[in-house]
Formats: structure tokens, sequence, C-alpha cells
């Protein structure tokens, strides 16, 4: 597989994601709100797991953490875990068929809600309850098109780069 | 366990196993965390990271932005018109009753003077305006477009036109967090106008509600009290309005009743809000800038 050299357009898609996600959404589906950064993660480390870990995982959490106001290390706690795992099972993941892709997608972003939701606990903040849920429901539905955008990101940067 | 397919370059640590890295950065993540919950070790840490990120902040919240000022700039003659007049109207109205104002302020320094207690003086505020983002969904809180660099500080109310909106919660120089009234980890020393009750009003989470959870069931308070700022806490300036009565249940059995309250300030409607300027207020801050004295007292 030809491995892209160039590294902008991905992070234009973390940006891309970032800006998403501090995009101001009228009350009523703020809830709905899909966590785009987390799963742009997910795709980048999972398709291409030599150039982007925990290390990014650990960057976006701070730059989330910031952007949100929350607690500092948040974020990054619950995107490294999620990283992890895509990292390590990058190649069985990559392969899976659609829905099985889907379903651990979903079973990533669960586990980035529920750890997500075990701090604001132990710190004692307001609990958002059930509420994290329709936003990871949200994000299993959007991982096709989501993947299939990323993809065609991903193989133009290729096809530009093979011509060196 | 090794990645199999991932080459790595000997000596360089972010090549290091990813089981190592996971432990290290749970641990990074877990202290920051900590440190973080203190909330005072790190806001250097945080504002200069903020500072960074201003311009993804800015690039977001740029097309809603130009969007308004669009919608403004081709807004017709007319409607700039009807506006101008209602807004000529309302200058006036308030106008009228700034003029009993200004004689009831000076009776009540009078009075105050008489009674020998401190005068109350009037605040100087900031105008700022609300920053195009959303935050933590879960929280209620906003971003506003003055920071450190025009003498914000942490603690410092805000109000709009209507009544108190929040606290600053984070300076981030060039912007700062304000954590509104409703937020669920806020509350507010307030009074009842009517009769001077006073109590705390607590965030529930909602914007549109605040509840009273300390009146005993035998509390004088109606539907349609408004509440006002106490300024028992210190933090908020006395008599600023802050929600309205709207539903009081009582169970009984139960020793406090269930009140809720209805926020004066325009949450999720405001544009722009007020910085209040503590003037010369012992404890309030330390701001450098340089007040102008307060006025002398009538003779």
């Amino acid at each position: 597989m030809a491995r892209p050299t160039r590294t902008w357009p991905v992070l234009v898609t973390f940006l891309a994601a970032i800006a998403i996600e501090i995009m101001p959404l009228p009350d009523a589906v703020q809830a709905f709100r899909p966590p785009l950064p987390a799963m742009v993660l997910i795709y980048w480390t999972m398709m291409w797991p030599e150039r982007f870990g925990l290390f990014t995982a650990f960057a976006l959490g701070i730059v989330l953490d910031i952007l949100h106001g929350q607690l500092l290390g948040q974020n990054a706690l619950a995107l490294c875990a999620v990283t992890y795992i895509s990292v390590r099972f990058h190649l069985q993941i990559r392969i899976f068929p659609l829905w099985q892709m889907t379903m651990t997608v979903l079973a990533l972003l669960t586990l980035a809600a529920a750890l997500l939701f075990v701090v604001e606990g132990i710190a004692g903040y307001g609990l958002s309850g059930l509420n994290r849920w329709p936003a990871v429901l949200c994000g299993t539905l959007l991982w096709q098109p989501v993947m299939a955008l990323l993809d065609r990101v991903r193989m133009q940067s290729e096809m530009r780069t093979s011509n060196f | 366990m090794a990645l199999t397919s991932v080459e790595r370059e000997p000596g360089q640590f972010r090549n290091a196993s990813p089981g190592l890295q996971l432990i290290l950065l749970c641990i990074v993540s877990i202290a920051l965390m900590a440190l973080d919950h203190r909330n005072e070790y790190l806001t250097g840490v945080r504002k200069s990271l903020s500072v960074l990120l201003y311009p993804v902040e800015f690039l977001v919240s740029a097309p809603f932005d130009l969007s308004r000022a669009l919608s403004e700039s081709i807004a017709t003659r007319d409607a700039l018109q009807a506006e101008n007049r209602r807004l000529q109207d309302e200058a006036l109205m308030r106008s009228a009753s700034l003029q009993r104002m200004a004689a009831l302020e000076a009776e009540n320094a009078r009075l105050r003077a008489l009674l020998d207690s401190t005068a109350k003086v009037g605040e100087q505020m900031l105008i700022a305006e609300i920053v195009s983002v959303d935050m933590n969904p879960f929280r209620n809180m906003i971003v506003i477009n003055r920071g450190g660099k025009d003498g914000v500080f942490v603690g410092q109310p805000v109000i709009d036109a209507d009544g108190i909106v929040g606290q600053i919660t984070r300076d981030r120089h060039y912007t700062s967090e304000v954590m509104l009234v409703t937020d669920v980890d806020h509350a507010v020393p307030v009074e009842i106008a009517r009769n001077r009750l006073r109590t705390i009003g607590v965030g529930t989470g909602e914007l549109d509600r605040l509840s009273l959870p300390f009146l005993p069931g035998n509390a004088d308070v109606r539907e349609g009290d408004l509440l006002v700022t106490s300024g028992l806490g210190g933090k908020f300036p006395p008599g600023y309005p802050v929600a309205t009565v709207k539903n009081i249940r009582g169970t009984t059995g139960q020793p406090f009743l269930e009140i809720d309250a209805a926020p004066a300030a325009a949450l999720n409607r405001m544009r722009e809000v007020l910085l209040i300027k503590p003037e010369g207020n012992a404890g309030m801050a330390d701001s450098d800038d340089d007040m102008p004295p307060a006025e002398p007292e009538q003779p």
C-alpha cells in the first residue's frame, strides 16, 4: 500500500472535526453532535498507525479540553484509551466488513464516553447522565459517510505523493 | 505487545511500545486532571494553550459574525428607521426614569451618611460580545471576547440588560469563559425584592430554570416575586435582578419548598453582555487600573 507522505490533508481533517465540534448549534440538536474528532482520530490511527498514534490522541484531547473548558486531561485520557485499541488492532479492524467496523466504532466511542462519564463522576462535576449517548449513536450512524470521505482524502494524498 | 507491521527507528521514544506509551500518557493525563481539579496550578498552561487555540475559535465564529454583520448592513431603510424610532423612545423612557434615579441615589447616600454606613458607589461597565462557539454541551458556559488583556478577572460578575448572567470562571487572555447562573455548579445569593427574604439560587443545568432549594414551607414567597442579588457572597454587587419566581411546590412532610425561578437575563438570546468593574471594593479585585475616585458625598 502506498503510504501518504503528506500530512497536511490529515491535519485539515482534524481541524475540520475540531471546528465542527465547537460550531454553534441550536440547543435542540446539540446533544446529537457526533464526536467527530474521536472518529477522525480512530480512522487515521487505524489507517496510518506509524504516523498517528497515542501522542496525536493526547494532543487532540488536550485541545478539546481547552476548547470545552473541561478538566485538562479528561479527553486526552479517553482518546488515548480509544487510540490504543485502534492502533493495537488496526490490522484486524481495517479488513472488517463495514458493519463490523461500524460496531467496533460504536464500542470505541462508547468507551470514550464512558471514560469521560467516570472522570466527571470522580471529579464531582455535574453528571451528564444519559445525555452523552445520543451523540455516540449519531457518530456511529455517521461513521460510513465519514469513512468514505476520509478514504477519499487518503487516496488523494497517496495519489499525489505517488508521483514522487 | 509490539506492533509487527510498524517499522521502528531505534532510540526514538515515540516508537516505544504502544502499551508503555498508553500507560505513560494515562498517568500524565490523570496527573493533569488532578492538578487542574485544584484549579490554580495549571492556569498558566491553560492560558497559553488557549491563546494558541484562539485562531481556531476565531475562524469558527467568523462566518457567524460575518453573516450577522451582513444581515445588519443589508437591512432595509424602513427597518432601520423603525428600529431607530424604537430605540429613541426607549432612550427617552430610560432617561426619564434615570432623572428620578439620580435624586433617589443622592437621597440614599444622604440617608446612609446619617446611618454612618458606607455608601454603595456606582459600578463601571465593560461591554463584551459573545463568541459564537459552543462549549461543553452539558454545562452552561459561554465564551466572551474580553479577557485578561482588558482587565477581566476570574469571579467578575457578568450581566446583560435584564439581569445577572453569570461570572467569569476562566481568563484566556483574549477571551474568557463565563459560567451562567443556570449551570449546575453555580449558586448565587439572592433575596426576594418584596420582603428581602434571603436565600440561594442554584443552577439546574437548564437555561430557563433556577431552583431555590433552601426556603422552608412557611416562607413568604409568591409566584412572580423578583429575586435580586443580595450581595452577601461578595461576588455579585447587591440589587441586580436574577430571576422571577415561577412555580412553587410544597410537599407535605418535606421541610423545604421546591421553587423554580425563570432567570431574568435572556440567557439563550443575548449577543452582548456587560462586565461589572468593581470600584475600589476591598477584596474584590487586585486590578491595577487607575479607577476614578468615588464621588464625594453630598454635604
